[in-house]
């Protein structure tokens, strides 16, 4: 698809100036106007560009949101707190900015669980799909730092606890951790540090928000059949049919955003983040954002400290793999009866470590935590490879057209239209 | 032929309409992002400030601030009030009788920023290069105020500004 | 060429011996749940109120709002701060709303310290509207000297950082947070509040309180260093408002709600704007999109 030649033609004398010296509306024209996207995508396609809308909202709000903090110990709190009170919308704009983060990994986790279900990992979406993981675990730093700056109790716990996972390396554990406090604790100069990378962070995952829609648009987009595009008549252009469909769920997806934000914006959020930052004095329960409880969940899962950190780590570094340990041919779970109720399995298994983060590790929860950390694993390295090698897969469409048309029952067609 | 037209003239006013609505909205949505930067609420609350004249002799100048500036207050001797009406018909790039500058003759309040390119002008202790005429120096260009504050040689465009004050009692005034 | 293969499913097996698992690892943790809330959050389930500014359409009461500001003024404010507070947001909107002047008035009774005099001595005058809520005590060694050790917490944003927990089985928990979402229930540290200054009793037999210590049934742990602050007709009341222990106790916990969430009120009569807006445009980008769509099947 890298290949087709552009159809771009300048329509007058200022339009044709421009394109022989910088091309830029062409890039636009044939990146959004007439870029041929399959014509089967349902709503899940539409979580893109949610993520875009996401990632413009943060940064908006967060370079707002910077002319107010005060990035010092004694300050920080009062700063935000400052800003909640005195500022010109100032409440609204932090609100937005905390609940922001919260819609990013929801809408983050819906994106790459349709990925999942519809194999846009396999041949040839690997760079797109490793890509998108490495914007995933800069969102999580990101995303971390963010939250240890408003110096709150949470902040300031959520800082020592997962700054000490580093004390678990061998040997060099302490040098390393001591070097990214920039003293004996966490203080003033880490607190500085997690500002200006929290503020660098967002332009190094634009950067790399880039560098995925390129990828996609060499490949072009996976779609719910997992079969490629084979002519014209199985695509639409991207201007009008998906912008005019991403606009309206960029809306609908807003508008639950904006519910948090006017009726419930500290919901997401933890009480004990609203006690200024106290180093003498540990809150009762330590718990992260809702968005990691997962992770949260495996690390306590593991009675070991390195090994608890390093499932941690290994629970998203197994991403980067799946394109190879997938053995199936076919990509959309659609067509894999074999491996749709495992994919559910795990679906729930990420539910369940979620709750499970939340709760005290002791008694059945720890021991529930375990089991569910253990098909996390198990999941990907064992039942993608085995299953895919064994399974019969379903007949697949000869097309998307035909996926789309239906030239089989009519049952079968009403039901694809109404998914698309 | 004529209901397919119908359908691309609905089409085209539903886009056109969805579009110019989603525009105004995110005109709309643009404006808390531009006026958080306006002077905060409590920025604002210390807009006004009170000061105390009892501790002023004549001949003797302080300066306070507010909203961040110099406020030069000046108890003038009867020879400044003298000298400053006298000039009221000399020859001034910004001509101002002195009466329109003070409330009461004595008391001279100004804002201390050069009216050319906001240097403080010298002049406050008495100790001070007081300019030819008197008042204030600013040694940044050489301009040179007289006992009312007013621009007599020198590249300044204007008089040294008066701020909003009022007497709350005969030893207080209101500035702002 | 589609052909369902469904019938002739050799996976079938695979389906349900997954579909088995994942039931018994769910009912692994359910079974054993009552076990675990035995030994779970401690301290009673507290009860929610009524309060005027909860959910979608809840404001502040103003005149509550200025009878809790009186309870504060009367009763908590001699250990407690409002440090984040200046006193001009007494005459704010969305808030108390007290006349400018008497906002002034109640900020002149503080004593600030501002700058130094000319021997270098601290300079002390008389609170104006933009300065913030003296605090009782210069800081927390003082407070805790004075307070038999314990630290009295600035009130400011206190009411967000309390909560409460439910006491639900775990499996409807998911239906609690919806419906906490739905309802746009954000008053979690107002009832904890509520219930610790209406918790306060005698500690039932075989509970030894320390020294200075008093029996609050809501306080985790159950002794509290703060003696029962509220008595009935404490604090006068000019509407005709009943002066019970509770009625106090809900006015100075709705001022602490507002201290905490000052903009409440104009940030939930805009989201009603933003909501509407949003709705209609989203119905335009759903007209516009089925039109642009009704010219291909899909």
């Amino acid at each position: 698809m890298s290949e087709h030649s552009s159809s771009y033609k300048p329509s007058n004398a200022f339009t044709r100036w421009m394109d022989e010296r910088l091309p830029i509306i062409r890039l636009v024209y044939d990146s959004f106007g007439v870029f041929p996207t399959p014509r089967n995508l349902n709503y899940l396609w539409t979580f893109g560009g949610i993520l875009t809308f996401c990632l413009l909202v943060q940064i908006v709000t967060g370079i707002v949101i910077a002319m107010h903090f005060v990035a010092h110990g004694d300050h920080a709190f009062a700063s935000v707190e400052h800003l909640m009170r005195d500022v010109n919308w100032g409440d609204l704009i932090r609100y937005t900015h905390a609940v922001g983060a919260s819609m990013f990994f929801f809408a983050a986790y819906v994106h790459i669980f349709r990925g999942l279900y519809y194999g846009s990992y396999k041949s040839p979406r690997e760079i797109l799909w490793i890509l998108g993981v490495i914007i995933l675990l800069m969102m999580i730093i990101t995303a971390f730092m963010g939250y240890s700056l408003v110096w709150g109790q949470m902040s300031f716990w959520a800082v020592t606890v997962i700054t000490n996972l580093f004390t678990a390396i061998p040997i060099v554990g302490e040098s390393i951790t001591q070097w990214i406090w920039g003293g004996y604790s966490v203080g003033d100069p880490t607190l500085n540090r997690l500002f200006s990378l929290h503020y660098l962070f967002p332009f190094i995952i634009a950067a790399l928000v880039g560098l995925h829609i390129w990828a996609l648009h060499v490949v072009g987009s996976n779609n719910p059949t997992g079969v490629e595009v084979k002519t014209k008549e199985d695509t639409l252009s991207f201007f009008p049919y998906f912008v005019i469909k991403d606009g309206f769920m960029v809306i609908m997806f807003a508008l639950l955003f904006s519910w948090f934000v006017f009726y419930a914006p500290n919901y997401l959020g933890h009480s004990d983040n609203y006690i200024e930052a106290n180093p003498l004095q540990t809150p009762p329960h330590i718990v992260p954002e809702w968005y990691f409880l997962p992770f949260y969940a495996i690390l306590r899962a593991i009675p070991d400290k390195l090994f608890g950190v390093i499932a941690m780590v290994l629970a998203i570094v197994v991403l980067f793999v799946i394109p190879w340990l997938d053995t199936s041919k076919i990509k959309s779970v659609k067509y894999r009866p074999m491996f749709k109720p495992f994919f559910w399995l795990f679906v729930i298994t990420c539910l369940a470590l979620g709750y499970l983060g939340a709760k005290a590790p002791e008694g059945y929860y720890l021991l529930a935590s375990r089991l569910f950390t253990a098909y996390y694993f198990i999941h990907f390295l064992v039942v993608m490879p085995v299953v895919g090698l064994i399974e019969k897969p379903k007949a697949l469409p000869d097309s998307i057209t035909e996926s789309v048309t239906g030239k089989s029952s009519p049952e079968e067609t009403a039901k694809e239209g109404a998914q698309s | 032929m004529s209901s397919d037209h119908n359908d691309e003239g609905r089409r085209d006013f539903l886009m056109v309409a969805a579009g110019s609505f989603a525009a105004v909205g995110a005109g709309a949505s643009l404006w808390p992002l531009v006026d958080q930067m306006n002077p905060d609420a409590s920025a604002k609350a210390l807009a006004s400030i009170e000061i105390d004249l009892t501790p002023i002799k004549e001949g003797q100048a302080v300066t306070v601030m507010w909203r961040g500036k110099p406020i030069f207050i000046r108890k003038r001797t009867a020879d400044e009030i003298k000298s400053a009406e006298s000039a009221d018909n000399a020859d001034m790039r910004d001509p101002q009788t002195d009466e329109t500058r003070v409330q009461k003759p004595e008391w001279l309040v100004l804002i201390g920023i050069c009216t050319h390119l906001g240097c403080i002008p010298r002049g406050q202790a008495n100790g001070d290069v007081h300019g030819d005429f008197g008042g204030w120096f600013c040694p940044c260009h050489g301009s040179h105020y007289d006992t009312s504050g007013r621009i007599r040689k020198g590249p300044a465009p204007k008089n040294l500004e008066v701020p909003p004050y009022t007497f709350v009692s005969d030893t207080k005034i209101k500035i702002g | 060429m589609k052909v369902n293969v469904m019938k002739h499913n050799p996976s079938g097996l695979f389906k349900k011996l997954s579909l088995a698992g994942a039931a018994f690892m769910l009912a692994g943790t359910f079974a054993l749940s009552p076990a675990m809330a035995a030994g779970g959050e401690p301290g009673p389930e507290i009860k929610r109120q009524d309060w005027s500014f909860n959910g979608f359409n809840g404001k502040y009461n103003k005149a509550q709002l200025q009878r809790g500001f009186g309870v504060y003024k009367e009763v908590c404010s001699a250990c407690h701060g409002l440090k984040l507070l200046s006193y001009r947001n007494l005459a704010q909107k969305g808030g108390p709303e007290f006349s400018k002047e008497q906002a002034l008035a109640i900020a002149k009774e503080a004593t600030v310290i501002d700058g130094v005099d000319d021997s270098g001595d601290p300079k002390e005058r008389p609170g104006k509207l933009s300065d913030r809520f003296q605090s009782p005590f210069k800081n927390e060694a003082e407070a805790r000297s004075a307070n038999n050790g314990a630290y009295p917490p600035d009130f400011s944003v206190l009411a967000k950082a309390r909560t409460i927990h439910r006491h639900v089985p775990w499996y409807t928990e998911p239906y609690y947070w919806a419906y906490d979402i739905v309802t746009a229930y954000e008053e979690k540290g107002s009832d904890y509040i509520y219930a610790l200054l209406t918790g306060y009793g005698t500690a039932p037999n075989g509970v030894t309180l320390g020294d200075g210590m008093s029996y609050n049934k809501v306080f985790a742990g159950h002794q509290i260093a703060m003696a029962a602050p509220l008595t009935e007709d404490a604090v006068e009341y000019t509407d005709g408002t009943p002066t019970t222990v509770e009625q106090h106790a809900k006015d100075v916990t709705a001022f602490m709600a507002w201290a905490s969430e000052p903009h409440l009120n104009a940030r939930k009569d805009l989201g009603k704007r933003v909501q509407i807006y949003l709705l209609i445009l989203a119905l335009l980008l759903f007209l516009a999109k089925r039109s642009v769509w009704s010219r291909v099947k899909h």
